[in-house]
């Protein structure tokens, strides 16, 4: 079992490294300006703000689902900006779990289904796909839900069997965008409980969230206002410091 | 991924779907949504059951006139005079003309009917003399029913001893117009200022259907009591299969030697033939129609997969995120428009099968629904879905996973 928190072994390559990136939209929206963050392998990271603090911006970029207009972002070693779309696709199918405030589930097919599917891009044969989404369904405690529908499934149980298919092949990086923002507290307390349990199993955790008791509980949070990061503070204390605590 | 070799990994490279997959991926978002699948591919199905009916119908047809003109026979010839060069009246056969006929090599049976213009059929005196009912007289020769091939409806073919008497043989729609429903001494019917026994009724005569609305008398009677002046005004020839052609060239300048060119010879299976080639004209105005038919529903299914894309952004979203290159995007949607259309047509082709057999068992006919048509019926569609998932495709293949998801 790797290190839960903290920094990652020296060798390793960062789960992800932006470098001054921007992303700037068409009408002179500046969503992101000047951001350089590292998130270690292994790492569990919040990140917090208010909406339209970019943060959004943010997690779509440590997605590959968006390249940023200026600056370089590496994931799991891999300079995004050098990648093509099917290079940036498939780097998502292998490396990177997704989990969604709104679950993303098809309602028509079960749990399992939902969860192998989410490995359809991988290459695996539909076998192993069913098997590891089994497995993945046990990590999460849905083993016994396995054959539901979503419909079936109370929003904890959907938003578990989501974080099952981000988890089942198993990725290095794992980005939660809001995923208790659709949850009750208690419900929320249970889903943040599971991604850290992933998280001790290895992969880096991002949680986006614009809650504050939720980010408290975790062991890095980044704070990202207007566009930039306005903090980045460790509750272990190693390193604590606040990048734009002094704004222009 | 988490490598420990400096300098950045090769590039990754998306894995290939396999065809079960596409076929599985383009199938899903069917599944969710079958009404849409049902109303959608009712199009296609509709142009499809049109085109394999009309395919099958007109084949059926066919089938059905073939085998008739098999039965027939295509061997039977039609002699009958023309209109005269130079005077411009009714030519009439010489007497005897069958007699001369029977000699030209090649020539099976021959027989001659005489048309008897004042010989009126009426069932009583009491019907006025204006309503004869179309009914035509003519004396007949004893071979004329084994020239011909013809059956019986009822009681008996005229003989040697009833060809002298006044007696009668009626065609089948003479008869129901009679209002004849049993032949026998003891039915009569007026010809002319006689009584004549109705002896029997004959089947419907396909290839001489003038002959249905006749009264037939012998020769004999005819030409004691009815005037017959013993010119024939048609002769029936059955030539042998193999040398039609030449017989009709040569029978006509026998049965008149002296004006062989005011003789019309005629081979009444040339007009069932004939049936088929207008048939046909008729069959590639109907296909037509399916044709249009079927484009409508091609465009129905464009409709749809336009509407699917817009609805579906969220999934679209979310595959691009679990790593759905844009070639695989465009593939699913792609083949899901194929697939959509191709139910259609199956299920269009199975409609268009069952149409065809009950329709041509309602008519009695043959069931002969050709396979090309089935086959085509199903697999036409898959192109046409194929060119209607085009755009749709593409456009789910460009747009962008993060504003798919937004707005999912």
């Amino acid at each position: 079992m790797s290190a839960a928190t903290g920094t990652a072994p020296g060798p390793a390559a960062p789960a992800a490294e932006l470098e001054d990136v921007a992303r700037h939209y068409p009408g002179g929206v500046r969503a992101l300006d000047g951001v350089s963050v590292r998130i270690e392998a292994g790492e569990l990271v919040g990140i917090v703000g208010p909406s339209g603090s970019g943060k959004s911006t943010l997690l779509n970029l440590l997605g590959t689902l968006d390249t940023p207009t200026a600056g370089a972002i590496r994931i799991g070693g891999h300079d995004v900006g050098a990648l093509g779309d099917d290079a940036r696709s498939a780097l998502r199918a292998t490396g990177i779990g997704f989990v969604f405030q709104q679950f993303h589930l098809a309602a028509n097919i079960t749990a399992l289904d939902n969860v192998a599917d989410g490995l359809l891009y991988t290459g695996l044969p539909m076998r192993r796909r069913r098997e590891k989404a089994a497995a993945a369904l046990r990590r999460v405690g849905m083993a016994d839900r396995a054959g539901h529908r979503p419909h079936e499934l109370s929003g904890g149980q959907q938003q578990r069997t989501a974080i099952a298919r981000a988890v089942a092949g198993d990725p290095a990086l794992i980005l939660a965008d809001e995923p208790t923002g659709a949850l009750d507290t208690a419900t929320g307390e249970v889903v943040i409980g599971l991604l850290r349990e992933l998280n001790a199993e290895g992969a880096a955790v991002v949680v986006i969230t614009h809650d504050r008791e939720v980010a408290a509980g975790l062991p890095r949070r980044i704070q990202v206002r207007d566009g930039r990061i306005a903090a980045d503070e460790r509750t272990d204390g190693a390193r604590s410091a606040a990048v734009g605590g002094v704004r222009p | 991924m988490g490598g420990r070799r400096r300098g950045a990994p090769r590039a990754p490279v998306p894995a290939r779907l396999s065809p079960v997959d596409l076929l599985r991926t383009g199938a899903s978002g069917l599944r969710a949504r079958p009404l849409r699948v049902v109303l959608s591919a009712l199009g296609i199905a509709i142009g499809i059951a049109a085109m394999v009916a009309v395919v099958g119908i007109s084949a059926s047809s066919r089938a059905e006139l073939d085998a008739r003109i098999d039965r027939l026979g295509t061997n039977l010839l039609t002699a009958t005079p023309g209109d005269s060069m130079f005077t411009g009246e009714t030519a009439k056969l010489p007497k005897g003309a069958a007699a001369h006929g029977e000699r030209v090599g090649g020539v099976r049976r021959i027989s001659e009917v005489a048309q008897l213009d004042d010989a009126s059929v009426y069932r009583s005196d009491r019907i006025p003399k204006g309503e004869s009912g179309g009914i035509t007289t003519y004396a007949a020769d004893l071979g004329l029913l084994d020239t011909l091939e013809v059956e019986m409806a009822q009681g008996a073919w005229l003989n040697e001893a009833t060809s002298r008497y006044p007696a009668v043989v009626l065609g089948a729609k003479a008869a129901a117009q009679l209002g004849i429903t049993e032949a026998g001494p003891g039915t009569l019917v007026l010809i002319g200022a006689e009584y004549y026994s109705v002896v029997g009724v004959l089947d419907p005569v396909e290839l001489a259907p003038e002959l249905d609305r006749a009264a037939l008398v012998g020769w004999g009677v005819a030409g004691d009591r009815l005037g017959m002046d013993g010119h024939p005004t048609t002769v029936y020839a059955r030539a042998d299969p193999e040398r039609v052609d030449e017989v009709r060239e040569l029978l006509g300048r026998t049965l008149d030697p002296e004006n062989p060119n005011e003789i019309t010879m005629s081979r009444p299976s040339d007009a069932l033939q004939a049936k088929e080639a207008v048939d046909a004209a008729f069959t590639g105005l109907l296909l037509g129609l399916g044709g249009v038919a079927l484009l409508v529903g091609g465009v129905g299914v464009a409709n749809t997969m336009v509407i699917s894309v817009l609805e579906r952004r969220g999934e679209i979203g979310l595959r691009r995120a679990l790593g759905a290159t844009r070639g695989q995007i465009r593939g699913q949607f792609l083949v899901e428009a194929m697939v959509l259309s191709a139910l259609g047509g199956v299920a269009g082709a199975v409609l268009g099968g069952l149409v065809t057999a009950c329709y041509a068992l309602w008519q009695g006919w043959l069931v002969d629904v050709p396979l090309w048509a089935l086959a085509g019926g199903a697999a036409v569609p898959v192109l046409i879905g194929a060119v209607a998932g085009l755009l749709p495709a593409m456009r789910a293949a460009r747009t962008p996973p993060t504003q798919a998801l937004g707005a999912g």
